[in-house]
Order: C-alpha cells, then structure tokens, then sequence
C-alpha cells in the first residue's frame, strides 16, 4: 500500500511557552490540539483520530480523548519510540487516511521537564527493572549526555571529526533562532563559544547539547477531500520511512543511527533524492545526532559528516542545506525532551512560505523532517517523513 | 577523590546464574548452540535463532576500548564506556583504578569485579 499523496498536514501549532509552571501537561496538550486545529479550520468534531506518545498523561488517548472531548474518534495509535514518535505518526496517519480508517488525525505532545527540575540529560537513565538489558547497562551510569558523548567519541576515532566541525551545527541553529521570539537561547554563537563551553561529558560540551523546556505542539493530518475542503494551505505527505536499532546482540555502532533505513524506505516513496530536498528539519538533541543522521540519510559520505556541517553549510541563505530554521532543540525548544514533533511543524512553516523571513527557504518545494527517538546507535527509534507543497 | 558507588544491579530469575558466576569473579558470556555466535547482554532464548539452546563460556575477560566518555559534571566523576571483548561481543561497564585522562580507544583493558551496593559483583575493566 502506497501512501504517496494519499494524506495532507492541515494544521500546526507549536506552543509558546517555554517554561509552564502555571499549566498541567493535559492543559498544554489541549491548548496546543486547539491551535492545529485552529490553524486548520476544523473543530474537534472533526476529529475522527488521535495519536500520542509517551508525554501525554495517564492512559495515552484513553485519557486524552476524553480530557479534550474528542467525541468521534474511531482510530488511535500510541506508538511511543521517543522522541521519534512523532513524525513516525505522520506515516501511520497516512496509512490509516489511506486504508479509510478515518480523515482527521490529531497528533499531540507536550510536557514540562523545566518546571518540574527534571535532571533531564545528566540523571542515569532508566528504562525499568523488568528491561532485559537495564542490568547490564543501568549500573555504569548512563545518562542522555553520556551515551551521546559515546557516540561522538567513537565518530571522532573512525571518521577524524572534530569538536569544531560539531559545533558549526550549533553556531548553524542559533543564527536561525535569532529570529524566532520564542528561542530559549537566541544569541548568535560563534565555533569558539561551543568549544570553550564547559565539559559535561567528553567530548561533548555544554553547548552541543539541546535545551531543556517545556512546552508542546500540535498538528493534523487528514484525507485529500477534507484538504480539498479547506480554505488553508495543506502540506503533502510523499514519503515516510521507520526504523528501530538498537545493541544488535552484542555487535554494537555507534557510529550510525537507525536513519540508514529509515530515510531510504522515506526516499523511495516519495520517489525523491537526498539531493532534491530544499530543507530538513533534523532531530537535534546533540550536535552529533544531526551529523550522524544528515549521513545516513544520504545528505553526505558515511564519514563525511564534518566536512558538510563545516563553514555554515546549514545556515539559510549561505548553505546548501538550510536546516532547523526555527533554531530547533539545540536553540528553540524541546518539549519534553521529545523533538520530533516540532521538526515536523517548521518543515511545513517552509512549505506554507511562513517561516521567518529572514530564513525562509525561496521557493521550497520538498521538505524532509526526521525524529530521532531513545538514545543514538543502542536503543533508537528512528523515523523520516518527506513533504511537499499541495501541488508536489 | 572516592569513586562513584554502582548501584546494585536489578537481577531476575533469568539472569541469576550471570550474577552468582560474578561472584565467584568469572565473567559469563552466553552463546548460541545453534550458529556458535555469542552474543551479548545475557538471556535463556538466543536473539540468532529464539531456541533455547543457549550455552554458557567464561570469558578470558580481556578486549579494548570501542568508545568511552568521563562524566565531567557528576561528583564524583566517573568514566562509562563499551568493552570490544576478544571474543567479539561489546559490552557497557565502567573503568576504574585508573587515570580518566589515561583511556583511549583501542586501549586494552581486562575485568576486575567491583563491588556493588548490597555487595553484588559485577564486571568492571581497568588497563591490561
């Protein structure tokens, strides 16, 4: 079953706030379903889908349905692969819009780490007791920073990469979030400031890692009559592409990331090239999570992912590949410390033509957003979607 | 500066014998009866095949660093990291009795069984 064309984005909404003390994760859900669908011209008795992972409350959409008055809905996914589980929704919701499962697909995130002095990136991780391998990893410490930092080392002794060339990825997503009024950090950074950043854990530094918010955002996904339907510009759905990797029984790389699958199976549908894409929104938890996946996605050489980022290549206007130009997780905002949605939502700013002026993408055509879920090259989710304008 | 206590591990009935093994200071690694492959972390069905046809081996317990990173901002500082053991597989532990500035990958390490809290040993690697 061929999903291409068959399902449009109608609506997004990314909320403002970036820390919310005064508001509960469901209400931050809620508010964030009301501005996609707002922003789409539908009410929620549209709505005849929703999907959610991990951050929404309680039971997932047994909760959330009923909080948001959701009366019609008569399909749901609950997929929950991280911080990718979002944009692996937009495949899932195409599928279902195009099997006739239902025509109006509600995606929400939201949460709020920030308030509530979550230890996000520097606390050891665990997955739960009952997790087969929490055993034999959970005892060594391993935290969000220090499984990153694993992987940067192991991308620096095989492929030469260097602090510098990681950093030009922050220095990239700060010269777009000088634009965005939201960005938590919005001053222009410069290679020195990354690299003079204090140590968390080597090689990555303060400054290769994404912040921490609160926050959420919405989007909708629906059926090419209810698109037709609609007064707004609708985004289409060409290709979506998913992969898990993980330890791989004991063979373990961290020198690339679930991307390799994922992007080609999304290329393919689509019947696009790495090479056609005007933008990509790519998940940026570190900076070394954006150089591994622009490589295996095909962007660059497996290995050359330094050279590329190098020398602003990813900066609107000056680059080949303008990327994240909302200033993304290393600059904007990740909302509970899941990105994958907000990729999502400034891949069709560009294709509205309603990203920042000073970032706009001319004539954007093809956008790509990819999630990354978990943590990079052990236990990853990993999932890519590939949009177009309505008439692509 | 003391060294940063592991915590004890969460051991279940599958995975019992791997933690008693480390306490008589062998290091366990399971392998597939039907392809000969090890594999890596422990468990009774072999991730090659699903059959239950898993054997146990003791492994020499030396290898070299695949990767490793030394947790700058945490007090007290530790370094984690993943073991390319000889006999193939690659597992996460924890370097100890050494110099954090002193590792590198590649560097050739061997096991040494640390104590955890509640006193359960488990496989740590310092400089061969």
């Amino acid at each position: 079953m061929h999903t291409r064309g068959k399902a449009f984005i109608a609506g997004i909404s990314e909320h403002p706030t970036r820390k919310a003390v005064d508001k509960s994760v469901a209400q931050l859900h809620a508010e964030s379903a009301r501005g996609a669908l707002d922003d789409a011209g539908l009410s929620i008795e549209d709505v005849d889908a929703y999907y959610c992972a991990g951050d929404a409350p309680g039971l997932g959409p047994l909760s959330m349905v009923e909080y948001m008055g959701l009366r019609n809905v008569r399909h749901m996914d609950a997929t929950d692969v991280g911080g990718s589980s979002y944009v692996l929704h937009v495949g899932h919701a195409a599928q279902a819009i195009t099997a006739g499962k239902c025509k109006v697909a509600l995606i929400t995130l939201a949460g709020r780490p920030r308030s509530e002095g979550m230890a996000t990136g520097t606390a050891p991780r665990n997955y739960g007791d009952a997790s087969p391998d929490v055993p034999f990893e959970f005892i060594y410490g391993p935290t969000v920073v220090n499984m990153y930092a694993m992987a940067a080392r192991r991308h620096m002794h095989e492929f030469g990469t260097t602090s510098e060339q990681l950093a030009w990825i922050k220095v990239a997503a700060s010269h777009h979030a000088q634009h965005n009024e939201h960005a938590m950090l919005r001053n222009v950074v410069t290679v020195d400031d990354v690299v003079n950043s204090p140590v968390i854990s080597d090689p990555l530094h303060r400054l290769d890692c994404c912040v921490i918010s609160d926050g959420g955002g919405a989007f909708v996904v629906v059926a090419p009559e209810v698109a037709s339907s609609l007064e707004r510009d609708c985004v289409k759905v060409l290709g979506c592409g998913e992969a898990p990797k993980n330890l791989m029984s004991g063979q373990v790389d961290l020198t690339y990331t679930g991307a390799r699958w994922s992007g080609p199976r999304a290329f393919e549908e689509a019947g696009v090239a790495p090479g056609d894409i005007d933008y990509a929104s790519i998940y940026d938890s570190f900076t070394i999570t954006v150089l591994e996946t622009l490589e295996d996605l095909g962007f660059c050489e497996k290995g050359k992912g330094g050279a590329f980022v190098s020398d602003g290549n990813l900066i609107s206007g000056a680059g080949k590949l303008p990327f994240n130009t909302d200033g993304g997780g290393l600059c904007s905002n990740h909302p509970m410390n899941r990105g994958g949605l907000t990729k999502v939502l400034e891949a069709v700013r560009q294709l509205r033509d309603e990203a920042h002026p000073a970032v706009q993408v001319k004539d954007c055509q093809l956008a790509l957003a990819h999630g990354t879920g978990g943590s990079l090259g052990t236990r990853m989710g990993s999932s890519t979607t590939i949009l177009g304008r309505a008439d692509a | 500066m003391s060294a940063r206590k592991i915590p004890a591990p969460p051991t279940n009935v599958e995975n019992q014998d791997f933690w008693d093994a480390c306490n008589e200071g062998k290091l366990m690694l399971p392998r597939c009866g039907d392809t000969g492959r090890f594999f890596w972390y422990p468990r009774k069905l072999s991730p090659f095949t699903l059959s239950e046809n898993v054997e146990t081996v003791e492994a020499a317990g030396t290898g070299e660093i695949y990767t490793y990173s030394v947790m700058r901002r945490s007090d007290p500082q530790y370094a984690i990291g993943y073991v390319r053991l000889d006999e193939g597989i690659t597992m996460m532990t924890n370097f100890v009795d050494c110099d954090f500035d002193s590792l590198a990958v590649g560097m050739r390490v061997k096991a040494v069984f640390v104590e955890a809290e509640g006193g359960q040993k488990v496989p740590c690697f310092t400089p061969a």
